[in-house]
Parts: C-alpha cells; structure tokens; sequence
C-alpha cells in the first residue's frame, strides 16, 4: 500500500484499525522527503522530533483503541511564514534565517490539537511576496508535474509538496493569490477562507488587511476538513471574525442542483490562454450539466485590481516590515558604527530585490504627497470591486473564473519583469482586496500535460456554497 | 519619468534602506514601469466612495450595533494579562543579536 498518497480520512482509518502506524507513516513521508525533495525544494526545515513526538502520542491512543481526534496521524506541513515555537521559521527570508518563535501560529497549534503530524516548514517567495517561488532567499521550488516550470508562489512550497505526496496537505496563505495560483500549477485543491474566517495570530505579516491563512489539498473534502479545523474566532487575532463555523463536510455533500453559478466576461479577455480559457468553459460546462444554472455577470472594475492590489498590499508591506529593525530579533549587520547604519544595513543585507521593490513602491506611495494620488485612491477602488461581487452575489451563488490566465510558466521567464509577474496574479487579487473566499481545483491539462486551475468564488463566510460546487465538480471526475 | 534617482534616494531613507548604486538605477526603472501601470486607476472617478482600509469593517462584525460596538466582540478587559502571560525575559531576549543580561544592546543611538 501506497501510504503517502492517501487521503485525510484513509490515513487517519489506516492508523485506527491498524494497518500501519502513525510512526511508520512519518517516516514514509520522511522517506520520500529525502528521495524526491533534492529536486523540488519544497521543504527548508523537517521537524522530525515533533512529528515523532505526536506520531507516538496518535500510536499510542489507536493502540488502545481510543477514537483518533478528526486528523489523527495525518501527516501535513506548513508554509515556513507560519510560527512555529521552538523551530526555524524563516519567511524565505534571509532576515529570519535563524529566527526561532517563542509561540505556535493558532492555525498551526489547532491542527496539532487535531492529531496533525507536522513534517516540516515549506519554501515560499520571500515574505509570501511572489507567483513563482523564485524570490526565496535560500532556494526556488521546482513544480513537480515539469521541473522546468515554477510552481507558483508564493505558497510554492505548499503546493509542490501536496502535489508530490511529500504531505498529505499543507497550511499556505494568500495575499493575492498565493494559495490559489500555486494549487492551480500544481494540480492540487488551494482554498482561500473569508478574511476573517480563520486566525492570522502567528502569521508573519505582509498585507494585514489581505493576508489569510488556508490548505492545500489533494481533494475538495480534505480541505473542507483542514477549514473546519483552523475557521473559527481567536482571541489572539482582533481581526478574526465572531461567526459560527458550519460543519463544512456535511455541507459540502449537498446537491448542487439549483445553485447559481455566475461566469464574468471580464476574466476571460486579453491575456487568456486558449487553452486555459476551453478548459474552463469545458469546465462550466459540466457545472450546467450537474444542474447549476449558469448566470452571466459583470464585474467592471476587474481591470483595476492589479493596480490598486499593488498600492495597497506595499503600502501595508512597507509598514508591517518596518520592524525588521536587527535589534530584538532576526538578522543584524556587522561593523555599523551607529544605530541607523545598523538599521540601513540589516535591512539591506536582510531583504532581497522583490522585497525591497515592494517596501520602496509601498512608502512612496504612503509618502506626503503621493498619499492621497496613491494609496488612498487605491482604497477606494478597493471599495468599488467588493461592490462588484456584492452586485453580482445578489444575483448568483457562486462566480467561476480561471484561476491564472497561463499554466506554470518557466523557471526565469520572468525574474526580470516584475510587472509581468505580478500579472499572474489578475484573476486572484480580486478575491483578496473583497475578503471573499476562493477556491482553485484541478480542470483538465494542456498539451504539455501542465495542470490548468478552476476558480470558483464566494459570497463572505460562504465557504461551503464553493465547496459545495467544488465537490460536485471533482466528484464527476472531468477535471483530473 | 516621474520617479528620479532623487525621489529613490529620498523613499529610501525613509524606508531605511541603503541601496547600491545597482540596485537605485534598477529601482528607478522598475517604479516606474509599475506606477506607469497603476496609472489607470486614475481613469475612476472615485470622488463619492469612501476608502475601503479593511474587509472587518464590513463583515464580521456585529451588524446589529452601531459605530465601534460592532467590534465588541473583538475586545477584551485592560487588565494584566487579559489573554496569556507575557513571555519570560529570557525567552523574550532569546531571538536578539546582540543581547547582555537584561537588554537589547545596539550601537550608538547619539552622536556628538
């Protein structure tokens, strides 16, 4: 039995009735770690001592035949721009490369409460500031289906991992994109929770107001289990929304008959492969088959979100890394003389090109003069899309777009051009400035066999409509 | 080019960073590229539309209750440790660079 390529639920059920144990699942997983990571480079640090830990914790309760809590055994890993106490967590980042937190992420910790193995800490672009893994400080991860190819970013990481089978799933985070667009090159389920929705109490900040923590996963029901884990009110996070978590498993089976699907024209123009573009029609297709009605909408300030995305993402970027300072923690220059060369310094040595670019776009435009031409314009076209879903919501259930407008594209293809970059993210920031759930899941392959993305978003702290869909679609088995 | 060499080495400073002189000359273009391409935001005539800071304000909260009450779920008592004990000192100072018994040390803050 192949046991690294199980489901949450099957691994869980072969540690309860016995037929391996969480101990001999680890190190499987630890196993394939060491054969196939040298060519990925998902992994920056193994935890094998807490995962051994917990293993043994999960063994000894399935020995006495006690009813495993809901992830019991089930090995997983975690963005590296989570906090995990007494382990390296870095932010890809050569500023934190020895930085060991005092405390547990709350997504991290309810995991573990959950009978979680962590395996380890996942690559990601420096920050979570990229769309191809490229801007991490110590290595890029190479997508598992054409290693020629990025796996995107920035939960790069996590999505080549879960995708390789080296974790059952994995815990990203997604300021524009980087949970949905690295599941859709990768071929793996990449869920994008409400804001709100669940915790960001030890998540290493980028944008506060965009930044949201949720799983990559190889099927829809896994990550419905991984949400239901994490969702819910923390104390710790102010931001962290006071709204029941529904049992989203038992939501997710509910027939899709009825719902409401609504396809906006404004995300599939210029810029979108053919390729991509059919599958997803194909794909919307099979959602009319499976009896959604399908709705056009419109969604006409679309174009302006990359734009406003990138003012007000540095703009909180340049503010939140501001405290890299090289005097409580993470990394300090040598030889500085005074205390602001100690500062300039460390952050100069510490930051790499991408993230320097974004804290230099972020200040000038917070900068007298610029604030209100900049960043406060940027805010309220931030106001002017979230009324576009709120328009479109009122008419459908649920809206499916690509994911990205290309498949994984090659390692290098765009260093150089970050504008081209951030362009990989166009069907995706939208989600994040509204604060609505998003949902990316495997829908067919192009030519080159390179995994294509199904975005299906949202209405707020609606995660179970998309769900729901996602399910519907996956379980009819069109997109795989 | 509305981003000069002058501009970045006046944002830099603000943003405490150095920069080399490499790294300037390729700041400067890139601004400029990526705020060449925000420019169409200007195309919005946004005079009537509140600015959106963030996505609690409008979901989440309690929808029932008025102005800061809708965040009264959010708060807590000012009280001594209302949610967690602080860290111990020698946890707290474990992650420094440069620390001594009790302090974080750093270089010369005034210069005569």
């Amino acid at each position: 039995m192949n046991f690294t390529s199980l489901t949450i639920d099957a691994t869980r059920s072969a540690i309860q009735e016995r037929k391996t144990t969480s101990m001999a699942m680890v190190e499987s997983f630890y196993e394939k770690i060491e054969k196939e990571d040298g060519e990925i480079g998902a992994f920056l640090t193994l935890t094998r001592e807490r995962a051994i830990e917990q293993a043994d914790r999960i063994d000894r309760m399935a020995a006495k035949g006690k009813p495993l809590p809901p992830l019991g055994g089930v090995p997983v890993a975690i963005k590296d721009v989570m906090c995990t106490r007494g382990v390296r967590t870095t932010a890809g980042s050569k500023i934190l490369g020895n930085f060991i937190p005092p405390y547990d992420c709350t997504a991290v910790a309810r995991l573990e409460a959950a009978g979680a193995v962590i395996l380890g800490k996942l690559n990601c672009d420096e920050f979570a500031m990229g769309s191809s893994n490229e801007n991490s400080a110590f290595r890029p991860v190479h997508n598992p289906h054409d290693k020629t190819r990025v796996p995107g970013g920035s939960s790069g990481g996590s999505a080549a991992a879960v995708a390789a089978d080296m974790a059952v799933a994995a815990l990203g985070s997604d300021t524009g994109g980087s949970i949905r667009q690295p599941a859709a090159f990768c071929g793996v389920v990449g869920l994008m929770p409400t804001y709100g929705r669940v915790s960001r109490y030890g998540l290493i900040a980028f944008a506060s107001s965009l930044d949201h923590i949720g799983p990559l996963a190889r099927t829809v029901k896994d990550a419905a289990i991984l949400l239901g884990t994490i969702a819910g009110r923390d104390p710790m996070d102010a931001t962290s929304a006071d709204v029941p978590v529904p049992d989203y498993v038992a939501e997710f089976e509910k027939p899709v008959p009825g719902i409401r699907i609504g396809v906006a024209k404004e995300y599939f123009g210029e810029g979108l492969d053919a390729e991509v573009k059919k599958a997803v029609e194909d794909a919307i297709q099979a959602l009319a088959k499976l009896g959604c009605e399908v709705v056009p909408v419109s969604l006409p300030h679309s174009k302006y979100a990359i734009p406003a995305y990138y003012l007000v993402a540095t703009a909180e970027a340049s503010s939140n890394l501001a405290r890299f300072d090289g005097v409580r923690y993470g990394y300090r220059a040598k030889s500085a003389r005074t205390l602001s060369e100690m500062y300039r310094r460390s952050r100069d040595e510490g930051f790499g090109a991408e993230v320097k670019r974004r804290i230099m776009l972020g200040t000038y435009a917070l900068s007298a003069g610029y604030y209100d031409a900049y960043y406060l314009k940027a805010q309220k076209v931030r106001t002017l899309l979230t009324r576009d879903f709120e328009e479109a919501f009122k008419k459908v259930d649920a809206i499916v777009t690509p994911t990205t407008p290309t498949a994984a594209f090659k390692l290098g293809e765009k260093v150089d051009d970050p504008l081209a970059m951030y362009l990989a993210d166009i069907y995706t920031v939208t989600a994040d400035l509204a604060g609505i759930p998003g949902i990316s899941i495997p829908c067919g392959r192009t030519r080159e066999n390179l995994p294509i993305g199904l975005q299906i978003l949202g209405k707020h702290f609606d995660e179970a409509t998309i769900l729901r869909v996602a399910n519907a679609y996956e379980r009819a088995g069109v997109g795989s | 080019m509305r981003v000069t060499d002058k501009d970045v080495s006046y944002v830099a400073d603000l943003a405490n960073l150095e920069l080399t002189d490499d790294e300037r000359s390729r700041m400067v273009r890139d601004l400029n590229s990526i705020l060449d391409y925000v420019d169409r935001l200007r195309e919005l005539n946004t005079d009537n539309v509140e600015p959106m800071a963030q996505v609690s304000d409008r979901y989440g909260v309690d929808r029932t209750r008025q102005g800061p009450e809708r965040f009264d779920y959010a708060s807590r008592e000012d009280i001594l440790y209302g949610l967690r004990k602080s860290l111990p000192h020698e946890e707290a100072m474990s992650n420094a660079p440069d620390p001594d018994e009790n302090f974080f040390q750093v270089p010369k803050v005034i210069e005569r």
